[in-house]
């Protein structure tokens, strides 16, 4: 029973995780952080330059009022170029804030611009509020030297950031666009790559899984050089398994050799010999010695059968055949052995029903079958062999004890033998062997004990 | 410091009592009119440079269709209204006025509320919320009759030939903006001598020939009808047309070396109680002048009427205006311009 | 009957021949494929027993060697292989029957009988014994000309008696020849099918007379 379970599990692999899909994850992750950072840096280094350009057209404005300023005739003239205004004319209209002070004294402008005391020289840029608008903010200061005196003029002049801010969300946008289109493109790439790494992996499963039980050819087609050990080892497991299979069949065609031939001298022997004694005792020894010879072999070819048959369920390789042939064919073979009993063997079967499976497994069954209703069956009785279509069944009914109502479900486990088979020459193995056959093909062994008397054994696919 | 005295009165007084407010307001503009038609429950209240008769008929209109309105329009002074926007932008809705500059730095100091979905040229909108809407060059003016035996003036160069060729004639009458007491005249003084030096040789003449020095356009115009002024320089050539259909001796003309063209420009107060229909008004107004075909009587130019901005030598809507107005810079030319004109 | 074993265990083949001997058979033995081939092409056999393992080669050869010649002597195989491998390729190649070692010798002569009777190819004539004769091959009891129908074991009883007329077989050694050893039977049931054929029996000259304590024994009345 556990071999059949883990036959049926075998294909059901154990799945940690996609290759594909890891890959795949980490390509696009790849992508995602690329055109993040891409994004990012695009952005920040636009926005570098377009700070940079608004300060040097600030510093270039400070700059056209300091040089205007002069000291003449005593008194400290500033008059503001009107061009260092107008080259402060943006796209959106930015406004702007100025003031001027001399030594830190507020001259004119906007007195609300704070004065910052610095060195003459150095032209600063800092970020401020005006009327609750962010500004950027130069500055810078310039000594103006008189006759007889000297004097500090700062010019600070501010600028709101909404043509900056509008040039940033152009760019941001553009750089988000950019980073998109990456991702995209690196997606597809990814896919794409992912598809063509993963194909040959693909191909080698599909070639793998499109092949029948019994095909162990070695893999040819060429294939990466990262899947050679794979492939090598799966060439080399093959190469085991065909071995092992072949030596199964053989070992066991020749345990059966080795076993059955002594038997069967010892046997006629001592048929032969029980032919020429008279005395009572010695021919009830006889007898008993030929039993057990029976006995023993009978359940050492079943056991073989059963590990042959076990060993071929594994490796089922169904083909289309004639069932009603394969019954009569059988029946008509067991006659002879019927005979001796005086059983009558009576059969009925479809004109043809072709059915796929394995006919060495189903022959075996079937006989196991038959064999058992003969060994119950009283002298000159009738057992009934009936093959159906729909559904696919073949019962055996005999006219014997039947099954002990008790033990029905667990008749056909393994070495269970009826507790009314006393007497009777069989390792019980017959009908655990008939259920793994029909296991095997998909159905089931049906036991039951008919109305009128005897038993039913039916395999029902 | 007058200006500002008569402000602290009338916001006491608006603070006071509405009736009193009216009144003490209408002391102090040169101007007050009231549009209604029905009963209407909400107040525009409109602060203007422009004399009222050029956009009674638009305002009418636009109370006709917007029966829920009542608009108030008072008229002064560009300086008074830069003043008074200043100190209590909560009392206007809607501020019109010719002094660019002016209104370039109220609008940069934050004063002016966004209008969204304004169709206008780009030249003629300030971060979408100081919009351009008539293109008035500044003019000479002449007494036509007076002068008719004279050779026809195109140039300022040609007024300054006239003026020496005839200092006994035209002494005493000769008329100008006092760029002290009014910001258009300090506009138009201040682009003039960006523009050309001949601004400054004119000045000088001028001031030579005993000047005379008007506070506005109308004032000058006034002076030329009576026959007590020949020519007026820098005045707004679109009231000057506008009176002379009734007076056929004046004479208006845009000299031919270069025109500075101002814009009347409106911006709706960051501070109005009422900036949806602020900003229904002023974009009723600005489609209006968009549309405007021919020039009527009372009618301000269109903006789009004369092709594009830079043939017309346009004062740019630019914040390089406010350098006019810097202290510092002002003092210098209005100095500049004193020891020119008064000698 | 003449026989013809291919066997190459000695000892297997001895106790074959001998207990076919009891029966009365003839039996030649060869024990590699060449000399199988030999005796086959020089004799005539009623049957073939051939093991399918042999020393010089696969009993299969011998068979097709055989097939070739159009010799339709029957042939059982002798097989030690199990059942589940060998049976198709055996009866494909032309091997009427096969019977699994080891085998109870009831069993080879039944399946024996039965390839006869398929082939009609036997030689051996009918058993005469007064008016009362048996067909082997046919299985066939005869009365005064007249077939008479008995069951299989009734057959191989009445067999037994007319093989060897006049001589007493005891109740014990009947059972033996009639019944496999995995059978548990009264020696009551000989009484019976002895009742049986006695009935058959009344119309002829012959009967089977009774010796108490020593058995039945088939004779002229």
């Amino acid at each position: 029973m556990s071999q059949t379970r883990s036959h049926k599990t075998a294909d059901q692999v154990v799945i940690a995780g996609s290759l594909r899909n890891t890959l795949m994850i980490s390509l696009v992750g790849i992508a995602l952080v690329l055109a993040t950072l891409l994004y990012i840096v695009v952005r920040s280094y636009a926005a570098q330059i377009a700070q940079s350009t608004q300060d040097r057209i600030l510093s270039a404005s400070v700059t056209s009022i300091l040089d205007a300023a002069a000291i003449r005739n005593g008194q400290v003239n500033v008059e503001l170029p009107y061009a260092s205004f107008s080259i402060l004319s943006t796209q959106a209209d930015d406004r702007l804030v100025y003031a001027v002070h001399q030594d830190g004294v507020f001259l004119t402008g906007y007195d609300t611009l704070a004065f910052r005391p610095q060195q003459p020289g150095d032209m600063q840029f800092y970020n401020s509020e005006f009327d609750s608008s962010e500004i950027r903010v130069a500055v810078a200061t310039r000594r103006l030297v008189g006759t007889n005196q000297t004097a500090l003029i700062s010019v600070s002049i501010g600028q709101t950031r909404e043509s900056l801010d509008g040039v940033l969300r152009e760019i941001s946008q553009n750089a988000a666009l950019l980073g998109f289109g990456f991702f995209v493109l690196m997606t597809a790439l990814s896919l794409w790559l992912t598809t063509r790494a993963i194909a040959p992996m693909t191909a080698l499963a599909q070639s793998v899984q499109r092949r029948g039980p019994a095909d162990l050819r070695l893999v040819q087609s060429p294939v990466p050089a990262e899947m050679a050990p794979l492939v090598g080892s799966l060439n080399v497991f093959m190469q085991r398994l065909e071995q092992s299979l072949n030596k199964s069949e053989e070992f066991i065609a020749e345990a059966a050799h080795r076993v059955r031939t002594p038997l069967a001298i010892v046997r006629t022997h001592a048929e032969t010999t029980l032919q020429r004694v008279d005395r009572a005792e010695n021919r009830q020894s006889m007898r008993t010695m030929i039993r057990a010879i029976d006995e023993s072999s009978r359940a050492a070819g079943q056991l073989l059968d059963h590990a042959m048959i076990t060993f071929r369920a594994d490796h089922l390789e169904k083909q289309p055949l004639d069932l009603s042939e394969l019954v009569q064919e059988l029946v008509r073979s067991m006659i002879p052995v019927a005979d001796m009993k005086d059983i009558a063997l009576s059969v009925t079967t479809p004109d043809e029903l072709v059915f796929d499976g394995d006919a060495i497994l189903l022959r075996n069954a079937m006989r196991n079958l038959i064999d058992n209703a003969m060994k119950y069956a009283p002298m000159e009785t009738e057992v009934e062999i009936h093959l159906t279509a729909d559904p696919v069944a073949f019962a055996v009914l005999d006219r014997g004890p039947g099954f002990p109502s008790e033990e029905i479900e667990t008749l056909a486990a393994r070495f269970a033998r009826g507790s009314n088979s006393s007497g009777m020459i069989g390792s019980g193995l017959g009908l655990t062997i008939a259920e793994d056959v029909a296991i095997a093909h998909g159905g089931r062994l049906d036991l039951r004990n008919r109305k009128e008397g005897g038993a039913c054994a039916t395999l029902q696919f | 410091m007058r200006n500002l005295a008569v402000l602290t009165l009338w916001l006491l007084a608006s603070l006071c009592s509405p009736l009193l407010a009216s009144e003490e307001k209408s002391l102090r503009w040169e101007d007050r009119r009231v549009f209604s038609n029905g009963t209407p429950t909400q107040r525009l209240t409109i602060l203007s440079s422009t004399d009222a008769g050029y956009l009674a008929p638009l305002i009418s209109e636009f109370v006709a269709q917007q029966e829920d309105f009542e608009i108030e329009y008072l008229v002064a002074g560009t300086a008074h209204i830069y003043d008074m926007v200043r100190s209590a932008p909560e009392v206007f809705d809607i501020v019109i006025s010719s002094a660019m500059d002016l209104q370039i730095k109220l609008v940069n100091d934050g004063f002016a509320a966004p209008l969204e979905d304004i169709n206008a040229p780009d030249w003629s909108v300030w971060r979408e919320r100081l919009f351009g809407f008539t293109a008035e060059p500044a003019s000479i003016v002449i007494n036509k009759a007076a002068l008719a035996h004279l050779p026809h003036l195109e140039t300022r160069q040609d007024l300054i030939s006239l003026l020496r060729a005839h200092p006994d004639l035209f002494r005493g009458k000769i008329a100008t903006y006092d760029i002290r007491r009014s910001g258009l005249g300090y506009l138009f003084a201040s682009q003039d001598a960006r523009t050309s030096e001949t601004y400054w040789r004119l000045t000088e003449v001028m001031g030579s020939l005993g000047t005379r020095l008007y506070c506005c356009s109308g004032a000058m115009i006034k002076e030329i009808v009576d026959g007590d002024i020949l020519v007026a320089y820098n005045v707004l050539g679109s009231y000057a047309t506008a009176q002379s259909a009734k007076h056929p001796q004046l004479e208006v003309i845009v000299p031919s070396d270069f025109a500075i063209t101002m814009m009347r420009t409106v911006f709706v107060s960051k501070a109005s109680a009422e900036p949806k229909a602020a900003g229904q008004f002023t974009s009723y107004m600005l489609d209006h002048f968009a549309s405007q075909q021919g020039e009527g009587e009372l009618e301000l130019p269109s903006l789009l009427a004369a092709g594009n901005a830079e043939d017309r030598n346009i004062v740019p809507l630019e914040p390089s205006l406010m350098i006019n107005l810097d202290r510092l810079k002002r003092r210098a030319f209005t100095e500049e311009w004193e020891s020119a004109i008064i000698q | 009957m003449k026989f013809l074993l291919v066997e190459d265990n000695y000892e297997l083949a001895q106790a074959v021949s001998s207990r076919l001997h009891i029966d009365g058979h003839v039996v030649d033995h060869a024990d590699k494929i060449e000399d199988a081939k030999t005796f086959s092409d020089t004799s005539e056999y009623d049957l073939i027993l051939l093991d399918i393992m042999l020393p010089d080669g696969d009993g299969r050869s011998f068979l097709e060697h055989h097939r070739q010649r159009k010799r339709d002597t029957p042939v059982i195989v002798l097989t030690a292989r199990s059942q589940v491998s060998d049976r198709i390729s055996l009866l494909d190649l032309g091997a009427d029957d096969y019977v699994t070692k080891p085998f109870d010798h009831a069993e080879l002569q039944a399946r024996c009988r039965a390839v006869l009777r398929r082939n009609q190819g036997s030689s051996q004539p009918k058993i005469l014994f007064g008016d009362v004769s048996y067909d082997p091959v046919a299985a066939q009891m005869c009365v005064r000309e007249t077939p008479v129908k008995l069951r299989n074991r009734e057959l191989r009883l009445f067999e037994l008696l007319i093989n060897a007329p006049n001589q007493i077989f005891s109740k014990q050694k009947l059972c033996d020849r009639l019944f496999s050893y995995d059978e548990d039977v009264s020696e009551n049931a000989i009484e019976v099918y002895i009742g049986r054929i006695r009935k058959h029996l009344d119309p002829s000259s012959v009967t089977i007379s009774t010796h108490r304590g020593l058995g039945y024994r088939l004779e002229l009345k």
